[in-house]
């Protein structure tokens, strides 16, 4: 019965533009477990992205579609929590405000006051965040709020955890230290978690699959690669794993000779026809 | 050196340091007084300069010192109004207390004082008629900013209306706010007074528009990402209005408001001369049709009691924003 719990299935999606729309994906086909860390790596632009946000609902497929648990996925809601690279957190309340504000909305029916107060501070305590609990996100550091970030997301208890690049605008210190959070909470809870990276080592350390995309236009998924790792999995230990850098190997492989850059070299014949949406700066994964 | 004669250094220094922040303190309390002090002065002695240069049918120009006798007349004028009523109101009880001793069954009533309003009450009556008008304008701009702001339908829809309306004189609404009061405020025992309702209905036909225009640029910029966080959580309308929209705009909000009240309270004064509602505006026009030699002195000292007035309203408006915004750390200015 854990076969197929999440179901993407010959997705695209085009977006209109002045000239003539354009198409970002094409022939996305993916089957996720339950339980199971997926990383979706790829160059900026290849609209990564993109399908995070057709599996939350926030974007229409033009084709194809999600299924979850046997049920068509066509709007967002809370059984897709999605931690953003931005935090996203509301400025105005406070970081219990925050939480809470996610948790009547799941559980105002089926808890009572004090199990959601409880809940709340449970879910704080899991990303060791109970001790900021009054504070506004103006006041934490950027890794504190990705982790208010995450708290709210689990404390919807959702079926599908998606994360948009969650330490991408982290120092690598602080992304460790997240890093190594999110491992803990996926073992004692066993989410199942789709996550959006451009960091070869964190796809490599937290996965247990990882999709790697080709560039846009009518990006599509390029090799999945399994990672055999034991779990708990450590990244002292990892780094000088011969297994560990084999995996790395083969997905730096895949982005710099496989997939080259886009913006690296610019008169490719698949970019000749250029209309990219996205801006956002190309930055190189570090290898460590 | 020995360490008493260190010790004894060291709280020499320590005297010395304290002296120069004491100093440094002050230096900054002078300076930020000085250059505020320096143009007043100057526009002072500008002002005398130029009245005395200007005679007009109703003798010389006020300059300061006029002002200043004007405005100490009107002070007087309010105190000696206020004791004749009050020697109006003792004369009744008398009168009432001699009619009750004859007899105990008499009806007895006191009749309200219907001597002329103090400068006092006109300005009283203006931050009045202000504040109504005011507070129909922001009844209506801030949910139909949040409206427009919000779906990009209502707004292409409401837009032109907007930019239609929004640069019409107060002196153009006027004659028709006039009729459309008379016409349909029909009462025997009016709580309101016509030319107040009139006066404060221009007010907010012409100060809605900038809390519109603001509100609908605050609601429209809210971040993507707690637009996308709502509908994960899927937000009900109220939920979503309260908790995220009305927030991230709020800034933007008081900026219109601020703006607003400032509209208004300009807008008052010709509304209130026309309207003949008996407030600063009415002030005026009475002293200018009185023609005295003291009038364009008193009509300074109106001008001047406006002007500190809008000045104390913005500022209230300020501190209201400072005490609704969330983000304490906000410049405001």
């Amino acid at each position: 019965m854990h076969k197929n719990y999440l179901e993407i299935s010959q997705v695209g999606i085009e977006f209109p533009t002045e000239a003539e729309p354009f198409r970002a994906l094409q022939n996305v086909n993916l089957s996720i477990q339950q339980g199971e860390f997926i990383s979706l790596i790829g160059h900026s632009g290849c609209g990564k992205s993109t399908v995070l946000n057709i599996i939350a609902g926030l974007y229409q497929a033009t084709e194809g579609g999600i299924i979850l648990e046997g049920r068509e996925v066509d709007e967002p809601g809370p059984d897709r929590a999605v931690v953003f690279q931005n935090h996203a957190l509301l400025p105005w309340l406070t970081v219990y405000q925050n939480v809470e504000l996610a948790v009547k909305c799941v559980f105002k029916k089926t808890k009572s006051k004090a199990e959601i107060r409880e809940w709340i501070e449970h879910n704080l305590e899991l990303v060791h965040m109970d001790h900021a609990m009054h504070k506004r996100p103006g006041e934490i550091s950027g890794g504190m709020k990705q982790r208010v970030g995450i708290a709210r997301c689990l404390a919807m208890q959702p079926k599908v955890l998606l994360m948009d690049e969650p330490f991408g605008a982290l120092d690598a210190l602080t992304r460790a230290h997240l890093q190594d959070s999110l491992m803990e909470i996926q073992n004692r809870l066993g989410n199942t978690v789709v996550m959006i990276t451009h960091d070869v080592d964190e796809a490599v350390l937290l996965s247990d699959r990882i999709v790697m995309m080709t560039n846009g236009p009518a990006a599509s998924i390029g090799e999945v690669l399994d990672i055999n790792l034991q779990r708990p999995r450590d990244r002292l230990s990892l780094a000088e794993d011969p297994a560990f850098n084999a995996y790395r190997q083969q997905v730096l492989r895949f982005l710099y000779e496989k997939q080259k850059n886009p913006a690296a070299k610019p008169k490719q014949v698949e970019s000749a026809s250029k209309s990219e949406p996205k801006t956002d700066k190309v930055s190189a994964p570090e290898a460590a | 050196m020995s360490t008493a004669t260190i010790t004894s250094k060291i709280a020499k220094l320590q005297s010395l340091i304290t002296v120069a922040n004491l100093l440094s303190a002050l230096e900054k309390t002078v300076k930020a007084a000085v250059l505020p002090l320096t143009g007043i002065v100057m526009f002072l002695f500008l002002w005398q300069a130029t009245a005395s240069n200007i005679v007009t049918s109703l003798g010389q120009f006020p300059g300061p010192g006029d002002v200043w006798d004007q405005s100490k007349i009107l002070i007087e004028e309010h105190h000696a109004e206020r004791e004749k009523a009050d020697a109006f109101y003792v004369r009744q009880e008398v009168r009432n207390a001699k009619k009750l001793a004859k007899n105990p069954d008499a009806k007895v009533k006191i009749r309200p004082y219907t001597g002329k309003a103090t400068y006092f009450d006109q300005i009283f009556t203006s931050l009045y008629t202000v504040a109504f008008g005011f507070l129909i304008a922001t009844l209506i701009a801030i949910p139909l900013g949040i409206a427009c702001g919000l779906s990009e339908k209502v707004y292409s829809a409401v837009n032109p209306i907007i930019q239609t309306f929004k640069p019409v004189s107060p002196l153009a609404w006027l004659p028709l706010v006039t009729m459309v009061v008379s016409a349909l405020y029909v009462s025997d025992d009016p709580y309101f007074e016509k030319a107040f309702l009139t006066s404060a209905f221009t007010v907010a036909l012409c100060c809605l528009w900038p809390t519109v225009v603001n509100t609908i640029v605050g609601v429209a910029s809210i971040d993507r990402d707690l637009i996308d966080v709502s509908r994960v959580l899927r937000l009900s309308w109220p939920v979503y209005i309260k908790t995220i929209v009305i927030p991230s705009a709020i800034p933007l909000i008081f900026t219109g408001l601020r703006l607003s009240l400032a509209t208004g309270w300009m807008v008052l004064i010709a509304a209130e001369m026309l309207a003949q509602n008996p407030g600063l505006g009415k002030f005026i026009w009475d002293e200018f049709q009185n023609g005295s030699s003291s009038s364009l002195g008193r009509i300074m000292v109106a001008v001047i009691t406006i002007g500190i007035i809008g000045f104390i309203l913005d500022r209230l408006m300020l501190a209201l924003q400072k005490r609704v915004s969330w983000d304490k750390q906000a410049i405001f200015r």
